[in-house]
């Protein structure tokens, strides 16, 4: 019989664990922390170095949620071009990557492992290098200051990734199902449709979180490619904070917590899929 | 069906990459980045982000991932909590620290002020200190997904070996040399390399933090370039991305050819 004993080995371990643990708990905290700290201050109480408001307030969640400054004349409108683009992205780079994945991985079309380096080509070059030759040819188009222009600038962005780890996913499905298929007289449509998708539903909920999250979380992009008030993200709105010196910072903070609970609650939500999905990709060695 | 794809790659970056290297073709734009001393300083500041950062980064992320294949309820819980970095958006997080950093009113001047009397440092006024807190703001947001990857390095080493080398009575620090160093070495490699190429793309950490400021002093190639396209010079923020890819491609070679094995 192995029984638990208290020892003095195992306490210092415990202690050891616990050494670790709680400086890591507070750096991590600390920003949220923050963040929160201010949008239940008052600007005096914020600004003045307390830990803990004097008196908590709501006022500041009033002030954003009803526009009731000049800063915050957009926020619901930029709120809804955050959903708005996010959920596109989402949706968009989903379609995209699993017709791509399927065919590379099942169909085995020709030319797909090519299609795939230039995917990967695309998924190791910096964003922000992407971003300047992006900028300038999306203006080309004429699509500066329009949310497709965001839109299709994060679904090239999320796309390599999503059909990386939807072909690695797909590559794992038994190739007999799909022969099985065949012999029943299924269409590679049917194929793709009634076989394919009910089997990749994990990794799909993981790719279409992931880019949904990018496109939420996206900031370069958006404050280059969309400049107007009632077009851009609220991302956007809260880097334009930043150039004033007057700012409100109670307001802007509570703002960025509002900002920020969205993808938090997502990823927690879809946490399962996403930590197995996504991992797999990158630890393949 | 793989039209699609194809599309967004030829139209949104095939053609911009060529437009791109077209724009930066004039040996000229060269010569005058190399002469703008911003240039220079924005070189050796993404050298000691890259050499300095990345690595303290994937260090710590290693030393993490033991920690947290521990098997405790209260580190599972933190688990949960230590991801948020990573899921959450830059911009609040990174305002905070700005906030937080700022001399007069920031919550750590205060309270220095308030435990000693005395003014605490103009923090982000300072181009090494500057510099310092936007590689700490790359940490706080990047590092639990280096340590997610390497725990789930950890974990796909088999426990027996540990326990067979328990039985020889081997020490802790054995154990890691001998069994989880060897076996985790590859994903290290790669995902430091991985990081790299990454964080020259890492434009908030510096540019929403800093500003590339005091006195355009803590840019790296990623707020450069982005800075030349703001001031209209499209040619000098080409060239200064061209600049970096003899270091860039061949670590981009280096992954396609280890992730298309």
């Amino acid at each position: 019989m192995n029984k638990k004993k208290i020892t003095l080995k195992g306490v210092a371990t415990e202690a050891k664990l616990l050494l670790i643990g709680i400086p890591l708990l507070i750096w991590t905290l600390i920003p949220v922390y923050h963040l929160f700290l201010f949008s239940i201050s008052t600007k005096d109480s914020a600004t003045s170095g307390h830990l803990w408001p004097v008196h908590p307030t709501l006022q500041n969640f009033e002030f954003v949620l009803l526009q009731k400054h000049f800063y915050l004349n957009y926020f619901w409108i930029q709120m809804w071009n955050s959903v708005l683009i996010a959920v596109s992205v989402g949706f968009l780079t989903l379609v995209i990557s699993t017709f791509a994945a399927f065919a590379i991985s099942r169909l085995k079309v020709r030319g797909g492992r090519t299609v795939l380096n230039l995917a990967l080509f695309t998924y190791f070059i910096p964003a922000a290098f992407l971003a300047v030759p992006m900028y300038k040819t999306m203006s080309q188009y004429g699509l500066l200051d329009n949310q497709w222009a965001l839109i299709l600038a994060m679904i090239t962005i999320a796309s390599p990734y999503s059909i990386w780890v939807l072909k690695q996913a797909s590559d794992k499905l038994p190739l007999e199902l799909d022969e099985a298929a065949k012999m029943d007289g299924a269409t590679p449509l049917q194929l793709f449709r009634l076989v394919y998708l009910p089997l990749m539903v994990p990794s799909l909920v993981a790719v279409g979180t992931y880019s949904l999250l990018l496109a939420w979380n996206e900031y370069l992009y958006a404050f280059l490619l969309l400049s107007k008030e009632n077009t851009f993200t609220v991302g956007v709105a809260l880097g334009n904070f930043l150039s004033a010196d007057d700012s409100p910072w109670e307001l802007l903070m509570t703002t960025g917590l509002i900002y920020a609970l969205p993808p938090a609650a997502i990823y927690y939500t879809f946490k399962r899929y996403m930590v197995s999905g996504l991992t797999a990709g990158a630890v393949k060695s | 069906m793989l039209i699609p794809y194809l599309l967004i790659f030829f139209i949104f970056v095939l053609y911009p990459v060529c437009y791109g290297l077209w724009l930066a073709r004039h040996p000229d734009s060269y010569v005058r980045l190399v002469e703008d001393p911003i240039f220079v300083r924005t070189v050796m500041n993404t050298l000691v982000f890259l050499v300095v950062g990345i690595n303290l980064k994937m260090v710590v992320a290693l030393l993490l991932s033991g920690f947290f294949v521990q098997k405790r309820w209260w580190i599972n819980a933190l688990s949960l909590l230590f991801i948020l970095p990573w899921a959450l958006p830059s911009i609040p997080t990174i305002l905070s620290v700005r906030f937080m950093l700022n001399p007069e009113w920031g919550v750590i001047n205060t309270q220095i002020f308030q435990l000693t009397g005395m003014d605490g440092p103009n923090w982000l006024n300072d181009p090494a200190l500057a510099l310092s807190f936007a590689m700490l703001m790359h940490i706080w947001k990047s590092l639990p997904f280096w340590t997610l990857i390497l725990v789930a390095a950890r974990l796909s080493i088999p426990a027996e070996q540990y326990e067979a080398a328990s039985v020889d009575g081997a020490t802790q620090w054995q154990k890691f040399r001998f069994i989880t160093w060897p076996s985790m070495k590859t994903v290290y490699l790669t995902s430091t390399i991985l990081s790299m190429i990454w964080t020259l793309g890492d434009f908030n950490s510096v540019y929403l933090l800093t500003g590339g400021g005091p006195a355009d002093m803590t840019h790296v190639l990623a707020t450069l370039g982005i800075r030349y396209l703001r001031l209209d010079q499209i040619d000098l923020a080409m060239a200064s991305i061209v600049i970096a890819m003899p270091f860039v491609l061949p670590l981009v070679f280096f992954m396609m050819k280890r992730l298309s094995k």
